[in-house]
């Protein structure tokens, strides 16, 4: 049981951003894809949804490739949350989650007893009760994306993909939603592949990162095996202290400078602007 | 006793939310059952006006109870037929306005700003001029010419949604390039040019049973499928990414909702030219009123729409007694206004990214 990418290579107008690259993510873990901008990580999850078809390549969930799989039958395994979704300015919260139970109805996408148990059921573990009749677009950043979270639960997934799930929340939002996250990994055995942009937030949560760089596969491991000087220097050019997070047994790191500085100050500081 | 609190709280919100659910149920009824009443009305007064002053209860008894006499005649062989084509236009253009809203994520879809209508007209007028022979077959081939329009403006535009300013100059480009055809077609059979120009503004003057009969199967088969498929719409206006996690065929699913469309578009088109703005005027108006969800905007739509060409109709005959306006172009005249107000400022209602 597991999500396998092999030899994946992705075009984007005419150019490879991903090539042959190759990992896998057993089934109950947390991964997070990190890299820098344009190093191809949304693109490769994009290809996990389904959303992008690689030019060469497979990727496998459970043995199958996705991309001949049955899409119905997919969402009922693998539930996706793209970076921005819009909804509709008076769709409710309700309204919303239950379009998760699609992938489960039949012809006519009539709810069934047991489809609202699960809608209830979603709610409850997003903690959305509350505001369950209130309008999607009414809501806050951070309740609008459990709201969504909730959405994805009610399709009852095995894998959950996230696209920078944290970028446009107030910090508070993000801890409360990677808490979440967290929460159903621990306690319902979903297995998550999300992309995060902060990496201490990177390395606090996953169980293990995916370092990529220039489109490849740069470092797998433990967040203590990829948050290191070295790696953090080739994949993001950052000069950084590492410290030790005792309670929650995770590295974490301050960043001290740009490694590009000292090629900008001997070329005179000539475009400088690049690392601002 | 905390317990005991934290249940009654709980029991409170479970009431509160059912109360809720209870009103938008409530409220969505009174709508629709104010459309109806608005139909029902619109139906009356529209086979009541006319030259020949007839009243409610003589309409009523000239319908059901008379089979002869001159009332009996008049509504039944003149203003009923008509009555009802102006009804099943509307709720034609109206659904195919909202389907063409709902896929091309864009509130200035209409099928006549687009050009399907044109798709559609220059079809039949090609029929109607070159091929006289073949009356029969002008819906069919208004189908084929509405849907070979909108395949084209979808993929001369579409990029994640199509883009209002990218739609808009689609549309004039297919509009203008199908205008010249007509514009030839004119010119080289000007004895025709008559009936083409009634058809190119849109009108229903003497319609009758005839036309009734070629309109309502469409109608009533689009109708049904758009409601039966109204679920997987909404979902569509999730983006295409959610509707891909919840296992939707995107694409197939929008080309059946293009194929509707059309069909729509195309059988009134057929029947009474190129009437424009119906399409973009009654989903907007309705989805005011009723919300996005498309289970209640399509059916809210289809009576909106019968009401509104219903009532637009009763003013072309009324305005100029006992001369006749064209009703398309009082729908211009309440449209091209209305569609500016949307180009300027009316964008915000709508599908909103987060």
């Amino acid at each position: 049981m597991a999500l396998k990418v092999s030899k994946v290579t992705l075009d984007y107008g005419g150019k490879p951003v991903v090539e042959e690259i190759d990992f896998h993510v057993e089934k109950g873990d947390m991964v997070t894809i990190i890299g820098a901008n344009g190093s191809g990580k949304s693109t490769i999850l994009k290809a996990l949804c389904r959303n992008l078809i690689p030019q060469n390549g497979i990727v496998y969930l459970d043995g199958k490739s996705i991309h001949k799989t049955d899409t119905r039958e997919l969402a009922k395994k693998l539930a996706v949350l793209p970076q921005s979704p819009r909804v509709p300015d008076d769709f409710t919260v309700r309204d919303l989650i239950s379009y998760g139970r699609f992938p489960h109805l039949g012809w006519t996408g009539r709810l069934q007893k047991n489809d609202f148990a699960v809608v209830d059921w979603a709610i409850e573990v997003t903690k959305m009760g509350a505001l369950q009749h209130r309008v999607v677009s009414t809501l806050s950043g951070g309740e609008r994306q459990r709201a969504w979270i909730a959405m994805a639960l009610a399709q009852q997934p095995e894998f959950l993909l996230l696209d920078e799930p944290t970028t446009f929340l107030d910090i508070c939002y993000q801890f409360e939603v990677l808490e979440l996250i967290k929460k159903l990994n621990m306690e319902l055995n979903l297995t998550i592949v999300m992309v995060l942009h902060d990496l201490n937030q990177a390395a606090r949560y996953s169980n293990h990162l995916i370092a990529l760089k220039d489109g490849k596969v740069y470092r797998k491991g433990t967040p203590r095996e990829v948050i290191t000087k070295t790696v953090l220097e080739d994949v993001f050019h950052i000069k950084v202290k590492i410290f030790n997070d005792h309670e929650h047994h995770c590295p974490y790191f301050i960043p001290v400078s740009s490694s590009l500085a000292d090629k900008f100050e001997a070329t005179e500081n000539v475009g400088r602007e690049h690392c601002v | 006793m905390m317990f005991h609190m934290a249940d009654k709280k709980n029991d409170d919100t479970v009431m509160e939310a059912q109360k809720t659910i209870y009103d938008r149920m409530l409220y969505r009824i009174m709508v629709m059952a104010a459309l109806l009443v608005l139909c029902v009305a619109g139906f009356l007064v529209s086979v009541r006006v006319g030259s020949l002053k007839i009243s409610i209860g003589e309409v009523i008894s000239a319908i059901f109870i008379e089979n002869e006499g001159v009332n009996h005649q008049i509504i039944w062989n003149v203003r009923l037929p008509r009555t009802i084509v102006a009804a099943l236009v509307g709720m034609c253009l109206a659904l195919s306005g909202a389907i063409l809203q709902g896929i091309m994520r864009n509130p200035l879809a209409d099928p006549s700003i687009i050009g399907v209508s044109s798709g559609a007209g220059v079809a039949a007028i090609t029929i109607m001029i070159v091929l006289s022979d073949l009356y029969y077959l002008i819906t069919p081939f208004a189908f084929l010419g509405a849907l070979a329009a909108t395949v084209l403006i979808y993929f001369l535009a579409w990029k994640d949604g199509i883009k209002p300013m990218r739609m808009i100059l689609a549309g004039v480009a297919v509009s203008s390039f199908l205008g010249a055809w007509i514009s030839t077609l004119m010119i080289f059979y000007p004895e025709k040019v008559q009936g083409v120009i009634g058809f190119m503004v849109g009108g229903l003057i003497a319609r009758t049973w005839k036309h009734v009969d070629i309109l309502w199967p469409y109608a009533v088969v689009g109708f049904i499928l758009v409601n039966l498929f109204a679920k997987r719409l909404n979902i569509l206006m999730l983006g295409d990414e959610i509707a891909v996690s919840l296992g939707l065929r995107v694409e197939r699913t929008r080309m059946i909702f293009i194929a509707i469309s059309s069909l729509l578009a195309a059988s009134a088109v057929s029947v009474a030219g190129l009437l424009g703005f119906v399409g973009l005027i009654v989903p907007h108006i309705t989805r005011m009123l009723i919300g996005s969800d498309y289970r209640y905007l399509f059916p809210a739509s289809a009576l909106m729409g019968a009401a509104l060409l219903m009532i637009c109709d009763i003013i072309a005959r009324m305005l100029m007694d006992p001369v006749e306006i064209p009703v398309g172009i009082i729908m211009a005249m309440l449209g091209a206004p209305f569609f500016l107000y949307l180009l300027r400022g009316g964008l915000q209602h709508g599908v909103k990214s987060q």
